[in-house]
């Protein structure tokens, strides 16, 4: 009896440990079937290595997701020598490899002895899909979010067992209401039966938005005849909605043009609005805030690259002085010498601004220049059915903040009291004491100086080239013309109408003719009031 | 004029012509080639690049010993990304320095306006952009890319391999994206795509307000089928369209954005993160891999004195072009026109990206043709190339007013548009 027993616990430890050894076995030989597989994407042509690819994804194992990271990055390498696949980071003028599976590090290695596994967009996706759904049950609700969000923007029949498991298992709310988006949107795409497809259509119609439309209209063609009315609806309802937002969306547009062509025809207001200068050089002055942008970007890229994120803030005072002592020069040098020429003003500006340009153009080169965009002003968000990038609001923002700056600099300090004076009357002003041969020089550096901080954020949205200023002239100088001369409310109204008169007329009309509307709209109202929005009132108008 | 005007004058242009084009001093015993690209203005962003590579290349054959057993000497004029000076530039380059090729232009603007300028002083001009075709002139060699060449690939290229089933084709508004979307337009139809799944849009020269557009096209892109974007959308308007497509979240991997006129050159104004996956096609790219590319990355990079320089698909236009003159002038064993005109058909030069080109009849060379994807580094990397070369198709075949059209210039044919329907020269464009 008691050596049975001992037998029997005996078969039972050697049941237990050949259950070990196999285990451990299947672990190690999993290993090596996944570095077996990944080692086999080196050398493979795009569709076989998306076959390879999905074959990675289907083994559901989470250690082939840094692999599969790195070759959508374009990070994973073979090594030529002995076919092994590797994740190659940059470490100075060598380059660092990194295990594939196991994720450490595997010494260095030189660039011609490694090559590079190439990617393409049908490959790219198939990662995205695959990490989708190899990281649906990570620990981090974050990664689960995004993973989720891939599989709502990616869905396929596939990924349906997945996302079951990854629901039951669910516990943040957040997670779980993508989770089930996706869900239904895969059902959507599955051969599941019809009332389940049904009740898919509903959620997905919840959701909203273009990728859902999307989905629904990819349906629809291949849809069973009795969901065709719901898809139909279905279309029909996210399309209303979708319009509605779109006005909002065009409303958007059209302020974020209109803070542009705030900015650009700000400084003008100053030198043509209140001085009455025709200044063709002002979109040069424009494109010399943009050049200086970025060098002081160059300068803290070569030195303090911890800086970047604050390089527009120490461009603008920067920009500020540079234009604006370009200005004082200008008016020193040209200007002063031609008041009440217009023009000899205008032909002598607009040669300075040939001069400006060449003179950028030889300094540093035709082609165009990079100027990154900080953290904070790149990417978007959506506020509802509104697509919001943050370079356009911040630019918004900022041309309100420079016009409040200079409203207030013209009418609450004792400069702007003096120039308000000299430009109303000229000679009633120097016999107060007034100097104004330097208020001139000092509002034309105003405006340039204005028109430089300007060009530091037009350099976040356009080309920093040397014809970077061209683009602008034309449209400040409506602006202003439009707005009403002398007046800064003028300016801003204008802008804003303008930037908003565009976008309503871009969709119907195309940009080209839009642009051409607008002109022509501009000459019939001027033709009407020829002083623009705000004429100036007064004896200063005659004077 | 007074004397001394006359003198300061001289002056001028001494320091002028000293400074600028490396003081190329006239002398009997050389060879002169133009070099006709715009310095100043608009253009100079890109025909700038081409005036070096250029002075590069006839450096290069000055070290090799000339042509001829004589030196090659450049002319450099700046007609200044204005048409008409264009057309007086090359009249001065023509009759006034004696060169004996022009290398130069590159909008088609451009090129038409000295063409009869070419024709009646009888020289010849070497054209190194690609083009929208439906031109074949005597006098000219058209090195860069035929429609053909570039833009029907492309299309393909989406179609097949990325199932691509909806269009948008977005241009400039000028002649170039014009033509190739009306010829891309009838391609696609005659592949069966319906004209509701094509939606074409034309913006201004230096267009910098994209929103819209980019929101119309997300739009666009979300009726159930696979969209691209097919960008005939002129260099300076790129980089505020991509910055807003990276902006907006357009993923290459959702709606691919094709263009025909971005090079390294364009993208080395931008950060290239958000636009991975992205496509251009060309029939030349920096990152291609052959040890031809890399002698011609090295002396350029050399020659301009700064590593950061890239190169592109007009410059190794050029350096096609350049080489096919040289061969021709020394089979001809002259400079005269009319000789190296029938010398250069059949001329074959190694190209860039590993294999030769030939001039043909039609005065258009043959070229193998790339798609790339942008990467992070700014640079392509070659995803698809056509298994040959493709010859340069002058007359579109899909306009029905130039399928029946070709251009031979061998004798006894000698006509830029031959309708072989009709049997007559002189179709469309003459």
């Amino acid at each position: 009896m008691h050596a049975r027993l001992i037998h029997r616990f005996l078969q039972c430890l050697l049941v237990a440990f050949c259950l070990v050894v196999t285990l451990f076995a299947t672990d190690l030989r999993a290993a090596d079937d996944l570095r077996a597989m990944i080692n086999a994407l080196g050398g493979g042509s795009f569709q076989e290595n998306q076959k390879q690819v999905e074959a990675l994804a289907k083994t559901g194992d989470p250690r082939v997701v840094p692999a599969l990271k790195a070759l959508s990055e374009g990070d994973l390498y073979q090594r030529k020598a002995d076919g092994i696949v590797l994740i190659v980071k940059p470490a100075g003028s060598n380059l660092k490899l990194i295990d594939a599976l196991t994720g450490d590090a595997a010494g260095e290695g030189e660039k011609a002895a490694l090559e590079k596994i190439k990617v393409n967009n049908g490959l790219r996706r198939v990662i995205r899909a695959a990490l989708g759904s190899l990281t649906l049950m990570s620990p981090d609700a974050s990664v689960r979010l995004q993973a989720a969000s891939t599989i709502l923007r990616t869905p396929s029949a596939d990924a349906l067992e997945g996302l079951d498991a990854a629901l039951a298992a669910e516990t943040d709310g957040a997670v779980k209401a993508v989770l089930e988006k996706a869900r239904a949107a895969s059902v959507l795409v599955s051969d599941r039966p019809v009332d389940e497809k049904k009740a898919a259509i509903a959620t997905v119609v919840q959701t909203g938005g273009r990728d859902s439309l999307s989905l629904l209209s990819g349906a629809l063609s291949s849809a069973d005849e009795s969901l065709r009315p719901d898809i139909e609806t279905g279309i029909q309802q996210i399309e209303d909605q979708l319009a509605l937002w779109a006005a909002g969306q065009n409303i958007w547009y059209g302020l974020s043009l209109g803070s542009v062509l705030l900015l650009a025809a700000i400084g003008l207001a100053i030198t043509f609005g209140v001085m009455g200068i025709i200044n063709m050089a002002h979109g040069e002055m424009v494109m010399l805030g943009a050049y200086t942008t970025f060098v002081v970007q160059q300068v803290i890229r070569d030195s303090y690259p911890g800086l970047f994120d604050w390089s527009l803030a120490i461009a603008l005072p920067l920009a500020f002085l540079v234009t604006g002592a370009v200005g004082l020069v200008m008016e020193r040098g040209i200007i002063r010498f031609l008041y009440g020429r217009p023009l000899e003003t205008l032909l002598a500006t607009w040669g300075v601004s040939l001069i400006l340009q060449q003179a950028v153009r030889s300094i540093f080169g035709p082609t165009n220049q990079e100027v990154g965009n900080p953290s904070w002003m790149s990417g978007a968000f959506d506020l509802g059915g509104l697509t919001i990038t943050w370079n356009r609001m911040w630019i918004i923002v900022f041309s309100l903040a420079v016009f409040a700056f200079l409203l207030f600099l013209l009418k609450k300090t004792p400069m702007g009291l003096q120039m308000r004076a000299v430009t109303q009357n000229r000679r009633m002003a120097s016999s107060m004491g007034i100097r104004t041969p330097w208020v001139d020089a000092l509002t034309f550096a105003l405006g340039s100086g204005i028109a430089g901080v300007a060009g530091v954020a037009l350099s976040q949205i356009d080309n920093v080239s040397p014809n970077l200023g061209q683009g602008y002239i034309i449209d400040s100088f409506m602006v202003v013309v439009f707005g009403g001369v002398g007046n800064l409310w003028g300016t801003l109204v204008g802008a804003f109408t303008l930037g908003i008169l565009n976008k309503f007329l871009e969709p119907y009309a195309g940009a080209v003719l839009g642009k051409i509307l607008v002109l022509v709209l501009i000459i019939l109202f001027i033709q009407k009031r020829p002083r623009g929005l705000f004429a100036l009132k007064g004896r200063a108008v005659e004077a | 004029m007074s004397i001394k005007a006359r003198a300061t004058g001289a002056l001028l242009a001494a320091i002028l012509s000293t400074t600028a084009f490396h003081g190329a001093f006239a002398a009997d015993d050389t060879i002169k080639v133009g070099i006709l690209h715009s310095l100043s203005g608009t253009m100079a962003i890109s025909e700038t690049t081409l005036k070096d590579a250029m002075l590069m290349l006839i450096e290069e054959q000055n070290k090799k010993g000339g042509l001829l057993g004589k030196k090659l000497e450049a002319v450099v004029v700046d007609p200044a990304s204005d048409w008409p000076l264009f057309a007086e530039k090359a009249r001065e380059l023509v009759s006034v320095d004696k060169v004996s090729a022009v290398f130069g232009c590159w909008t088609s603007v451009s090129r038409k306006s000295v063409l009869p300028v070419f024709e009646e002083l009888n020289s010849i001009l070497f054209y190194p952009v690609q083009y929208e075709g439906e031109e074949s002139q005597r006098n000219v060699f058209y090195t860069g890319a035929a429609p053909n060449q570039q833009a029907i690939p492309a299309v393909d290229y989406l179609a097949e391999n990325e199932g691509v089933e909806r269009w948008v084709l977005a241009g400039t508004d000028y002649v170039y994206p014009r033509t190739t979307n009306k010829i891309l337009e009838a391609y696609l139809i005659s592949k069966g795509v319906k004209p509701e799944d094509i939606m074409i849009n034309y913006t201004p020269f230096g267009h910098s307000d994209w929103q819209t557009i980019v929101s119309d096209i997300k739009k666009f892109g979300s009726a159930g089928k696979k969209t691209a974007v097919v960008s005939t959308i002129n260099g300076d308007a790129n980089v505020p369209f991509y910055k807003e497509l990276g902006n907006q979240g357009v993923k290459a991997e959702d709606i691919p954005v094709v263009a025909f006129s971005v090079g390294e050159e364009e993208l080395a104004g931008l950060d290239t993160t958000p636009l991975v996956g992205h496509l251009a096609a060309w029939n030349y790219f920096q990152s291609v891999d052959n040890p031809a590319n890399a002698e011609f990355i090295k002396t350029w990079k050399a020659f301009t004195k700064n590593d950061k320089r890239v190169t592109n698909d007009p410059m190794e236009a050029h350096y096609i072009g350049f080489n096919m003159w040289l061969k021709a002038v020394e089979k001809a064993g002259t400079t005269d026109t009319d000789a190296v005109l029938d010398a250069m058909i059949g001329v074959s030069v190694p190209n860039l990206s590993g294999g030769y080109s030939t001039m043909m009849p039609n005065h258009h060379i043959t070229k193998p043709v790339l798609i790339g994807e942008i990467q992070a580094d700014g640079q392509f990397e070659t995803v698809w190339e056509t298994p040959g070369l493709v010859v340069g198709d002058e007359w579109s075949d899909y306009l029905p007013d130039s399928k029946d059209l070709i251009a031979d210039w061998r004798k006894p044919l000698e006509c830029g548009n031959f309708n072989v329907a009709t049997g007559k020269c002189g179709g469309k464009g003459s």
